[in-house]
């Protein structure tokens, strides 16, 4: 039983003359009971056309309080069965101001109410373009379930999001326009808003069945799985055209978008057009379309899922990220890669963005705990991993190279990934550099460093970074140093320093761009040859216990 | 048998400039003999100017008075201020864009150029207060002007300039010149 009141009826009568399909008829008329979509659309029909002919033979509850207007069609109602020139003449005489329907227009209004009941179920909507009507019955549902099965996610619930062609838009404020004065007459308060969107009727059919093919998944509003479902019609793409003379302002080419048409486009524009403007660009009612819309694709969407670790790497030519110059790959691979393929394949995620606590060079190692590191996982269709699976994982990733190695995998949330980054100006790491010295040293003559203790030093951005980087001059601080001989010209220097600094820099000086420097301290021309990072201070990610 | 060991891992440890830079000269510069600069490129495609070891500033026992950022009344060097990672408002200089005039005790006065297209990102301020650096260490501490190429000209710069082979080359010819004079 639809919930449709006696004031309704006009409204009803001339949304089906104009070729709306019972679902767009509710819509119109404001229904918001679930229900009242979810029954056949051939029943539907038939009960508004059952509605529809009931007013006809005066057969219809009274309202309580009969308006004016009411009253006088009511006395009209009562004038007998199959009196359609009766009602014509009601309906006129209750729009009489406002109608300027030549008497022609008249019969072929007639005509066409006729023809919808003859055949309206078998005809494409004007305003849904089928949306809401093959294209929300049963099979369709199974249609979505098939395709959202063969992606084989891991999900307990899902939420539907509807793509819809633009020109829909067109068309509803096209059928807006038709019945706004028999919506004000329903209801002074009514307004277009009011109107139940197509998408909020197509998702009230189709969530519970999408959801009983599913097997238990329920479909709500808010979910980390989300599938979406697209629709076109090519057929009227060009609706949408005479906006863009109409409203050129609403319509600015933008690079990424195949067609300025975009909904949100289009709905600027029709907020801006005058009604008048729009009548004499676009039939009112809608023209009838050959075919309905056609279902394009059913798109997947799991939001990201966060990965965390610490990685130590024990390889001097192994860069953090992929190497490339000049469009040419420079190492065959690099930790995040290394890192990222077991956990990929894991959660069969569709890519990933890895950050880190720093960053090391290619040729420094990262020893110690290790460097705390975060990978957001792109849509992932696995998104829960017990903490043995996550173990398992770490092994995986362990056993599939000596080049690296991870400790506290885990999963977190997009808001803890934050501390990593927090406070990593102040955070202290610790180096081991081994120092090569042009004049030979002894003990003795490097021991000063040992003594040393936070040591402000002046870095200018270095310059094999100040291609990507601003030039400035940075105060950085090194905390401690301590040192051990290995012969006259090397000897290992361990830094514990503000993060930050460069440590390549401080000790051959870059230039002199780095003050002081090891040079200035030690009188001699010095180098690095190799560097270690010891100790990344960041207690974050949680250590897990093995 | 330890000092041996010392030389050979001396030489086996590369410096900074081998490392990541490339090394490139013009000789001569504009005509004057012997005036030869250096451009040390780094991978990064960032260009140090620096003198070239067989500059007459860096021949016997001269000594630099004082060098002049102010390349002429309207336009110092010094001036140049670069801001952002885009280097906006960096100074652009062609090929035979003065950087600075070295004037020595002797009053002698050289013109250190640009050697290649690019935009300015800094001079080395430090030698100003310490001239002794150029001498010291000229392709170091000694340097004269950070220069940034164009992205897309960060090769075709070099193509005017000599390359260490080619310089050495013109190095000992004009070395048996002066020994052999015809
Ligand atoms: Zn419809």
């Amino acid at each position: 039983m639809l919930p449709l009141k006696d004031k309704d009826k006009p409204l009803v009568q001339k949304l089906l003359a104009a070729g709306c399909c019972a679902r767009c008829v509710l819509r119109f008329c404001c229904v918001g009971l679930h229900a009242a979509y979810r029954q056949p659309c051939q029943d539907s029909l038939k009960e508004l056309q059952a509605f529809v002919s009931d007013a006809e033979n005066g057969k219809s509850e009274q309202a309580a309080a009969p308006e004016p207007a009411e009253g006088n069609s009511t006395s009209h109602d009562a004038a007998g069965p199959n009196s359609t020139e009766e009602n014509s003449t009601s309906q006129d005489a209750a729009g009489a101001e406002a109608s300027e329907d030549p008497p022609s227009k008249r019969m072929k209004l007639e005509q066409s109410v006729s023809e919808a009941q003859a055949d309206g179920a078998s005809r494409v909507c004007v305003c849904c373009l089928g949306i809401l009507q093959q294209l929300s019955e049963h099979t369709q549902a199974v249609k979505i379930a098939e395709a959202v099965k063969a992606e084989n996610y891991e999900f307990d619930s899902l939420v539907l999001s509807v793509s819809l062609p633009a020109q829909l838009c067109v068309r509803e404020h096209s059928c807006w326009l038709h019945v706004k004065k028999e919506v004000r007459e329903k209801c002074m308060t009514l307004d277009k808003d009011d109107v139940i969107q197509v998408k909020e009727a197509f998702k009230w059919i189709m969530q519970s069945l999408i959801a009983k093919e599913l097997r238990g998944v329920s479909v709500v509003t808010k979910s980390v799985f989300e599938v979406g479902v697209e629709f076109t019609h090519p057929e009227t793409d060009a609706d949408c055209h005479f906006l863009a003379t109409a409203c050129p302002d609403c319509f600015k080419p933008t690079k990424n978008k195949l067609s300025v048409f975009t909904r949100m486009a289009v709905v600027k524009a029709l907020e801006k057009i005058p009604a008048d403007k729009f009548l004499k660009h676009y039939p009112c009612p809608p023209p009838r379309p050959a075919g309905s819309c056609s279902f394009q694709d059913v798109q997947c969407l799991h939001v990201a899922v966060f990965v965390a670790g610490r990685y130590n790497k024990f390889c001097r030519s192994l860069p953090q990220t992929p190497w490339v110059i000049d469009g040419e790959r420079r190492m065959e691979s690099s930790v995040e890669e290394l890192i990222a393929a077991p956990i990929l394949s894991a959660f069969r995620a569709d890519g990933f963005n890895f950050s880190s606590s720093g960053r090391e060079d290619v040729d420094v190692r990262t020893l110690g705990n290790g460097r705390p590191f975060a990978m957001e996982l792109l849509n992932p269709h696995r998104s829960r991993l017990s903490r043995a699976e996550m173990k398992q994982l770490q092994e995986a990733i362990n056993k599939s190279s000596d080049k690296i190695r991870v400790r506290d995998l885990q999963i977190v949330t997009r808001e803890a990934t934050g501390r990593m980054k927090e406070g990593e100006e102040e955070k202290t790491k610790s180096y081991t550099a081994l120092v090569w010295t042009q004049k030979p040293v002894q003990k003795d003559d490097i021991a000063f460093l040992d003594e040393i203790k936070e040591l402000s030093i002046d870095q200018k951005t270095p310059l094999r970074v100040l291609h990507r980087r601003a030039l400035a001059v940075r105060q950085r601080l090194v905390h401690s140093m301590s040192t051990r001989l290995l012969d006259p010209h090397h000897f290992y220097l361990s830094l514990k320093t503000q993060a930050g600094t460069y440590i390549k820099e401080f000790v051959h000086g870059d230039f002199g761009r780095t003050k002081p420097n090891l040079c200035e301290l030690l009188k001699t021309d010095t180098d690095i040859l190799e560097l270690d990072v010891e100790s990344v201070d960041v207690d974050w990610p949680p250590a897990i216990p093995e | 048998m330890d000092g041996t060991e010392q030389r050979e891992t001396a030489q086996a440890a590369p410096s900074v400039i081998d490392r990541y830079y490339t090394r490139w000269y013009r000789a001569d510069m504009k005509g004057k003999p012997c005036e030869d600069h250096c451009v040390l490129q780094h991978s990064n495609r960032i260009c140090v100017i620096t003198l070239a070891e067989t500059h007459p500033i860096l021949q016997s026992g001269r000594t630099v008075k004082s060098i002049n950022y102010q390349i002429s009344n309207g336009c110092s060097r010094l001036n140049n201020k670069v801001s952002g990672k885009s280097k906006r408002g960096g100074q652009f200089l062609t090929d035979f864009a003065p950087l600075c005039r070295i004037t020595c005790t002797d009053e002698t006065e050289y013109t250190i150029y640009s050697c290649i297209r690019g935009r300015l990102l800094e001079v080395n301020e430090d030698i100003l207060k310490r001239p002794a650096l150029l001498l010291e260490k000229p392709s170091t501490e000694g340097y004269i002007a950070v220069i940034l190429p164009k992205f897309e000209e960060s090769k075709s710069i070099t193509e005017n300039l000599l390359s260490r082979e080619e310089f050495e080359e013109v190095v000992s010819k004009r070395a048996a010149a002066q020994t052999q004079p015809s």
